[in-house]
């Protein structure tokens, strides 16, 4: 029944989307369509999904986008030619989509096709060949482990994409000039600067629980790397940029996100040198079971490495975008004045 | 005892979720954006505390009780701050609580009409 | 009986206002809002198929006998992290865009390339003229 209502929000959400024309609020939309989708996915039994659909939709990807709409203007200009075309075609696209879906198995169905393939054995076996309690874990980090490594790849190559197309080169005495200005607009936030040092370590702390309990419960790499940046971020955001780029290296986390593919990467090595197939964990070590356990926490950490410094990248490329547009701005209307 | 403890516990539920409806007509109901704040405000963090403590009464394993309190510690901590940074964005931006701006506009007209 | 397809067609409702949004609208950023409305439907899509009557979230413990499929959810799982990383890159492309012609409106973007052409082809035939 939950799941009914939450649907039928979600859609009521997405109509709103398309009738805004305030990108501002569009966005909060979005982020609201995203926590909408975080507890559609709790009520389908996927937890670990909706941790990180909660941590991504409804935090990380609604800061980008503001970041961005704060440098690119707030408001949509309206269409003069009419969207009758583009309706027609959506709706043509989906009267024939809904009529495929009367082949489709009903919803929740224990014997549709996806739940005879692969998926038994994950549920039967996994506890004897993995040895892990959560079955996403033990699929996501051993059994289809190099699908996962491409995954990661995809990410860290995306960070660097974000770096080549948004990273400022400019010399030392003005870099220190435009945070300057900045920083001073961040003295008056006193209330949420206090309770902020009081959560930020155990935002820490949890995103370290994320990272090593998700053998046990939900979590994993991922998860706890979004959290740990997500954790970054509001200490940038509440204490300027510039003490964030002195508390955290810009250098260092590239580099970091760099070993994390390379963690990844060589545990599959070790275990090729070792006479196994790649990402074989069993022969890491004497025990299959303690070999699979080791080869899980190692590329978790590897996974959580990247995807934190990843994203720390990419908040870090867009802050500093925006910081030095408002410095030209504010350049050019002192030149005016 | 265990009568106790469930009629106890339906109790803070109750009222948990009477604030959080109350609440949501409030956000409805309310004129400006200050008072609707208020209603959320008490969503926030009275309605879902009052519901955590009530799942925290009814609740047999200590570490669901554990991490029960904690959420509610955490609501406790972020709820009043969310809406004090809300507040004082808004009244940065130069929105007015819809009485002070009446006053204003009565006491301009007094003025007016005295000139 | 007619509500067992409803999650399916609610995620074609979802993703054909994703999809409306991309084609109608002209702002770069509304579009990127649009392809984060469809991803999120393909999510909502595979998570529903996922789902089976009775089960519980796959997370071995022993008194449960009926799991739901944990293979989709190690697929949107990554594809999440994913999304956000690529979104990322098409925003930043947006603001390269944007300081590049000023606007982030598809049609202005497309006069000024236009324009720009036209120009181009003006001084090629004047050198061909002069020559």
């Amino acid at each position: 029944m939950i799941d009914i209502i939450l649907l039928t929000l979600l859609v009521v959400v997405a109509i709103a989307i398309i009738r805004m024309k305030d990108l501002f609020a569009v966005v909060m939309l979005l982020g609201i369509y995203g926590l909408l989708s975080a507890s559609f996915f709790v009520a389908m039994d996927a937890v670990d999904v909706a941790f990180t659909e909660a941590a991504v939709g409804a935090g990380i990807s609604t800061l980008l986008m503001l970041v961005v709409i704060a440098m690119t203007g707030r408001k949509e200009k309206t269409n003069r030619h009419k969207p009758l075309p583009a309706l027609c075609i959506v709706l043509i696209t989906g009267g024939l989509l809904i009529y495929g879906t009367f082949d489709m198995p009903h919803f929740g169905a224990a014997d549709a096709p996806i739940h005879q393939h692969v998926a038994p054995r994950y549920i039967n076996d996994s506890m004897a060949e993995v040895g892990v309690p959560n079955i996403v874990t033990s699929v996501l980090a051993s059994y289809r482990a190099f699908d996962t490594f491409g995954e990661v790849v995809v990410i860290f190559t995306a960070g660097i994409g974000v770096l080549t197309l948004l990273s400022v080169a400019r010399r030392k005495e003005d870099a220190e000039k435009i945070s300057s200005i900045n920083d001073s607009m961040h003295e008056q936030h006193l209330v949420i600067r206090i309770v902020a040092k009081m959560l930020i370590p155990f935002i820490f702390l949890f995103a370290l629980y994320v990272q090593f309990h998700g053998d046990f419960g939900p979590g994993g790499g991922f998860q706890a790397g979004v959290i740990f940046a997500a954790a970054i971020i509001l200490y940038a955001m509440l204490f300027g940029l510039n003490t964030a780029r002195k508390v955290i290296n810009q250098t260092f986390i590239q580099l970091i996100a760099a070993v994390g593919v390379l963690l990844y990467g060589s545990v599959g090595i070790v275990s090729l040198m070792n006479d196994g197939n790649f990402f074989n964990y069993n022969v890491l070590a004497s025990d299959p079971i303690a070999g699979q356990h080791l080869g899980i926490l190692l590329i978790e950490w590897g996974v959580g490495c990247t995807v934190a410094s990843v994203m720390m990248i990419i908040f870090f490329s867009f802050a500093g975008r925006l910081e030095l547009h408002q410095h030209n701005e504010r350049v050019k209307n002192q030149e005016s004045s | 005892m265990d009568m106790i403890i469930t009629i106890s516990s339906g109790f803070f539920l109750l009222i948990g979720s009477f604030l959080c409806f109350s609440g949501a007509i409030g956000l409805l109901r309310f004129p400006d954006f200050y008072t609707r704040m208020h209603a959320v405000g008490v969503t926030d963090t009275l309605g879902a505390g009052m519901i955590l403590v009530g799942l925290m009464i009814i609740s047999t394993d200590f570490l669901v009780f554990a991490k029960l309190a904690m959420v509610l510690l955490l609501t406790l901590l972020i709820g009043p701050t969310t809406s004090h940074v809300l507040a004082k964005a808004a009244f940065h931006n130069g929105l007015t609580p819809k009485s002070l701006s009446n006053q204003e506009k009565n006491n301009k007209e007094i003025s007016s009409s005295n000139t | 009986m007619l509500m067992d397809l409803f999650n399916h067609w609610v995620v074609i409702t979802l993703m054909m206002s994703g999809l409306y949004i991309v084609i109608a609208h002209g702002n770069l950023i509304k579009k990127i809002v649009g392809l984060s409305v469809f991803q999120t439907s393909v999510f909502i899509f595979y998570i529903s198929m996922a789902k089976v009557d009775g089960g519980t979230a796959p997370i071995l413990a022993d008194d449960i006998v009926q799991y739901s499929n944990p293979l989709p959810h190690v697929l949107i799982l990554t594809a999440i992290v994913v999304g956000i990383a690529t979104t990322a890159l098409g925003l930043s492309l947006v603001v390269r865009i944007k300081e590049a012609y000023g606007s982030i409106e598809e049609e202005s973007i497309q006069q000024q390339d236009n324009q720009q052409q036209d120009n181009n082809a003006h001084a090629k035939r004047k050198q061909e003229e002069e020559a």
